[in-house]
């Protein structure tokens, strides 16, 4: 067995150490009734079958390289190859949490790196060393206002993610949180914002910058009516807008939380990649997850190490801000590698080229019959559209052709099947978007009118 | 923000690898992105009216080889299971197959979108059906949601299906759980996350559950009780099936938490305890690499009467030849959402894909008959150390254990003054990890050892020798021991100042100027 070290006669001599006549004997603390079990798996193979196996299965999907438009919280960016080198390196893929400090100053530093990073990013004074993902981390952050505020209410816009807003519920779940709607705004996409009556007992509003439906929100009279209902502003934020849009915590945001991926992690099928979650400074207590701190050690050196750890289960038990333990720290790792190859420039650039892209594809396809803009509101690189005769249809024929254009919204709400959620990045090339537009017309027809769409 | 530790040269400490933004240089990059190729307006004008962005966040400005030395210099300064023997209690940092990883990493898996079309997922949609199958077969289970990405994700994903379950038949004045005195921290830090109180029960003698204090505990408020079996001390609950039946027959549900499933595959499984609920730690079990603290996966298996509960998606295998390839009624793997009990998500998409992935070859890797070996030989090597170390360090417990032991320095620290965390800091000196110390809290000066099945004789008998040498320093020469470690890349650090002036960010020297 290739990751077993010892021969027979190796565990013959330790048996004899131990003082036992065979291996059986190691497990009779096991009552009898429950060691018949057998494990029914097939037998071992070895790694030269199990790689054209596990390769099959991967050759098994399609993927549409950059004639994807895919986006809906999970996009397609370039990842830099010095992020797979470094990410890679065994030192930190097969090191675990770093308690021992002295033996982790990589992870810990590389941790404190992502901390500044996404303070910068937001706005905001203090970051944690990652959650498991965006969703998560807004749940979180929701659940951080509530502590805050010693309140048990969280609004939450109707243009945040589904899939973010269902996780926030089934956390809710458990202490007995209740979790309302905010309206937005059927024109604009725009969340409205609440009356203060809605807001009433509010722990916080949370909105999605850009949000769902990609457009992009006006944070200020946000955090405005939140804080005048003495409840705080949660954010999730995109990163890829983070270099172009104002940051959360400039435009009034208490918390902001997000998902790092694209940065430096692929799509994966949805993970993993790493949540964040950065507040104010005076929420500390508050915080949730680990946290890495500068000190000095015994010989004047500066190093890091986890700290504030009052917080934590490992040591506060049932007095913890939260219960969460492994975090993500290897995706947010290459989040803060692929923010340093980026730097300032080149995230505002990604940004920019996304925007552009975005704008560019969107024209050209709401001049097209059979395409209406479900929402007025500026949109950053996202754009959901109402398509004749349904969002899948249309997308079925399109991916025939080469071409995936889009989440038909139809898969989280049925009254949304007439919408499709484009997405345009970096990834998609000029040529991709013209290939797009070609397929769209052979699909839709270039005569069609309005309510023939979809047949041709 | 304190100006006490400072990396510029100006400052009191003196540093070992700057941090990378003090190596930003103004106008340095690695990263081009491509122009437009668009006739558009600039980004600028197609968000007119959108609040902007006024300044550029001070994120580093670098050549690429100058990222890649700085992250490779701080590499070194790791410790890791490529590196040396990694004898974490209850983390079981085995050896991580580089296949997996290699696997992992096919474009096929690494660039497909989550809201493909079922049609165009069918290899994953396979491959995480039957890493679910092989998860059941472990542990005896129904069912499973792989959606959980760690092990207290699993917890909690497990405790809020107790919950609805209970709300579900008539047990909504259920309102606390039960755990040992010996939990991990998660199993209180989860039950309170999910609205329940926590009942502590004290561990018998033998650092067992007591039948008796178990039975005076459990009431009708009682939803569940939480139990890792073998439990924290490396101890098989012998009466776990006494346990279990105490613990229905009070009409509550029983939680396993799954940390110490490398002890029993193909040995026991916690379905036939009785058990309601298991989470597994795919980052431990099945050796996918922990990564510096994440990201794990903690797939959660149910018993039939918990199944409408699970988080959905799931993934389904339905045959019927001749539908629609492309709808949900289709022969194939498909992502069904449609139950109405379940408790909901608990995080975007469908997990921890890509460490499912490393987990299922592993599996297929290693078979049946390689799992059980594999948790024979973790069983063999911790019962080797045990006896190895007993006469020279206390072991409370001092009889067969599972995949791990807990060993104690009080010998030492009543002796010599030597504690726990001293040897653990010692032990850094000889390229070995420390075990975990201090834990679980039913110990005094716990030093918890797993060193999982993937070590040789020779790297066992050198830890053992590290561990009396130490012992022996302690009681001749106690100040190399106390002052410990000497030969890593920085030596203690200051915790209280750490939190005492809490320093959890860098700073720019000065204000960015503004986009013109």
């Amino acid at each position: 067995m290739s990751y077993l070290p010892h021969t027979d006669a190796d565990r013959a001599a330790m048996l004899q150490v131990i003082g036992v006549d065979s291996v059986d004997d190691l497990f009779t603390t096991i009552p009898a009734d429950l060691r018949t079990c057998v494990l029914d798996m097939a037998p071992g193979i070895p790694e030269s079958e199990l790689a054209p196996k596990v390769t099959a299965l991967a050759n098994a999907n399609r993927t549409y390289g950059s004639r994807s438009f895919l986006g809906a919280g999970c996009y397609q960016i370039y990842v830099p190859a010095a992020v797979r080198a470094l990410t890679a390196r065994s030192e930190f893929a097969t090191s675990y949490t770093p308690y021992q400090a002295e033996v982790s100053q990589g992870t810990l530093q590389h941790i404190f790196e992502f901390q500044t990073a996404i303070c910068e990013l937001t706005a905001l004074e203090v970051a944690n060393a990652s959650m498991y993902d965006g969703p998560s981390a807004l749940a979180e952050g929701a659940f951080l206002a509530a502590r805050q505020t010693r309140r048990d209410r969280i609004v939450i816009s109707a243009a945040v993610h589904p899939e973010a807003a269902d996780v926030l519920r089934t956390y809710s779940s458990g202490p007995g949180l209740t979790v309302d709607d905010a309206a937005i705004d059927p024109v604009t996409g725009r969340t409205l914002p609440p009356a203060l009556e809605e807001l009433d007992g509010a722990a916080a509003l949370v909105v999605q910058q850009p949000n769902f439906f990609g457009v992009v929100e006006d944070l200020a009279p946000l955090a405005e009516a939140a804080h005048a209902a003495g409840a705080l502003l949660v954010v999730s934020q995109s990163l890829l807008a983070a270099g172009v849009l104002s940051p959360p915590g400039e435009e009034g945001a208490d918390v902001a939380v997000g998902d790092v991926q694209p940065i430096g992690n692929p799509p994966q099928f949805g993970g993993p990649s790493a949540g964040f979650l950065a507040c104010r400074d005076r929420f500390i207590r508050q915080l949730p997850g680990r946290l890495v701190g500068q000190t000095l050690d015994s010989d004047g050196r500066v190093c890091f190490t986890l700290t504030l750890q009052a917080r934590e289960q490992h040591i506060r038990r049932e007095k913890a801000t939260s219960n969460i333990c492994s975090n993500q720290a290897l995706a947010a790792l290459a989040a803060t590698i692929h923010l340093a190859l980026l730097g300032p420039v080149g995230l505002r650039e990604l940004g920019e080229v996304c925007v552009t892209r975005a704008h560019s594809l969107y024209d050209r396809l709401t001049g097209m019959a059979g395409f209406e803009p479900a929402f007025g509101g500026t949109f950053f690189h996202e754009f959901a559209l109402r398509v004749t005769g349904g969002a899948e249809p249309f997308a079925a024929r399109m991916r025939r052709l080469g071409v995936d254009p889009g989440v038909p919204l139809g898969r989280f709400r049925p009254e949304w099947s007439d919408l499709l959620l484009v997405a345009v990045t970096e990834a998609n090339s000029p040529t991709d978007l013209l290939a797009y537009l070609d397929a769209a017309h052979e699909v839709m027809g270039p005569r069609t009118t309005p309510g023939e769409g979809g047949r041709r | 923000m304190s100006a006490r530790v400072s990396v510029e040269p100006s400052g009191r400490g003196t540093v070992v690898e700057p941090l990378i933004f003090d190596k930003s240089r103004p106008g340095h990059r690695a990263a081009a992105i491509e122009a437009p190729g668009v006739e558009t307006a600039t980004a600028a004008e197609l968000l007119a009216g959108a609040a902007l962005r006024q300044r550029p966040p001070a994120i580093p400005e670098l050549a690429e080889p100058e990222v890649v030395r700085h992250y490779t210099r701080l590499s070194h300064m790791n410790h890791a299971v490529d590196l040396g023997f990694y004898p974490l209690g209850s983390c079981t940092m085995k050896y991580n197959p580089k296949i997996n990883d290699e696997l992992a990493a096919l474009p096929g898996f690494t660039w497909l979108h989550p809201y493909q079309a079922e049609a165009d997922v069918q290899g994953i949609l396979e491959l995480m059906w039957e890493l679910e199958q092989a998860l059941l077969a472990v542990t005896g289970m129904c069912r499973a949601s792989l959606q959980p990405a760690a092990g207290a994700h699993g917890e909690l994903v497990g405790i809020l299906m107790i919950r609805a379950y209970h709300r579900d038949h008539g047990g909504a004045e259920r309102d606390t759980i039960i755990v040992p005195d010996s939990a991990h921290g998660t199993n209180l830090a989860t039950a309170k996350m999910a609205g329940y109180r926590v009942v502590e029960l004290p561990s018998s003698k033998r650092g067992l559950v007591d039948l008796g204090t178990l039975a005076e505990a459990l009431s009708e408020r009682t939803a569940a009780v939480m139990l890792t079996n073998p439990n924290t001390l490396g101890l098989f609950e012998d009466d776990i099936l006494e346990i279990t039946r105490l613990a229905h027959e009070a009409g509550a549900l029983v939680y396993y938490d799954g940390a110490n499933l490398n002890a029993i595959m193909g040995k026991a499984r916690p379905g036939d305890m009785g058990m309601d609920v298991v989470h597994m730690n795919l980052h431990k079990t099945f050796s996918t690499p922990h990564g510096g603290g994440g990201p794990g996966a903690g797939p959660v298996a149910v018993c039939a009467r918990l199944e409408p509960y699970l988080p959905t998606p799931l993934v389904e295998r339905r045959d019927a030849p001749g539908a629609d390839a492309d709808g949900p009624a289709g022969a194939g793997f498909h992502l069904v959402g449609d139950h109405p009990s379940s408790i909901g998500r608990v995080r975007g998409f469908y997990g921890n894909v890509g460490v499912l992935v490393r987990a299922y070859a592993y599996m297929m890797r290693l078979g049946g008959n390689g799992l059980l070996r594999a948790s024979e030989d973790a069983v063999l090597n911790a019962n080797y150390l045990r006896v190895r170390l007993h006469d020279t360090y206390d072991v409370p417990f001092d009889r067969m254990c599972m995949h791990e032991f807990v060993a104690s320095a009080s010998r030492q620290k009543h002796t010599t003054g030597v504690t726990a965390r001293d040897i653990a800091k010692r032990l850094l000196d000889f390229g070995m990890h420390s075990p975990t110390v201090y834990f679980p809290l039913n110990v005094p000066e716990a030093i918890m050892i797993e060193p999982t099945e993937t070590e040789s004789r020779d790297t066992l008998d050198s830890f053992v020798d590290a561990m009396l040498r130490i012992d022996r320093e302690s009681r001749e020469d106690a100040a190399i021991v106390l002052e410990a470690p000497h030969v890593t890349p920085v030596r203690r650090p200051d915790e209280t100042l750490a939190a005492r002036e809490p320093v959890l960010r860098w700073k720019p020297a000065a204000e960015s100027p503004e986009i013109s």
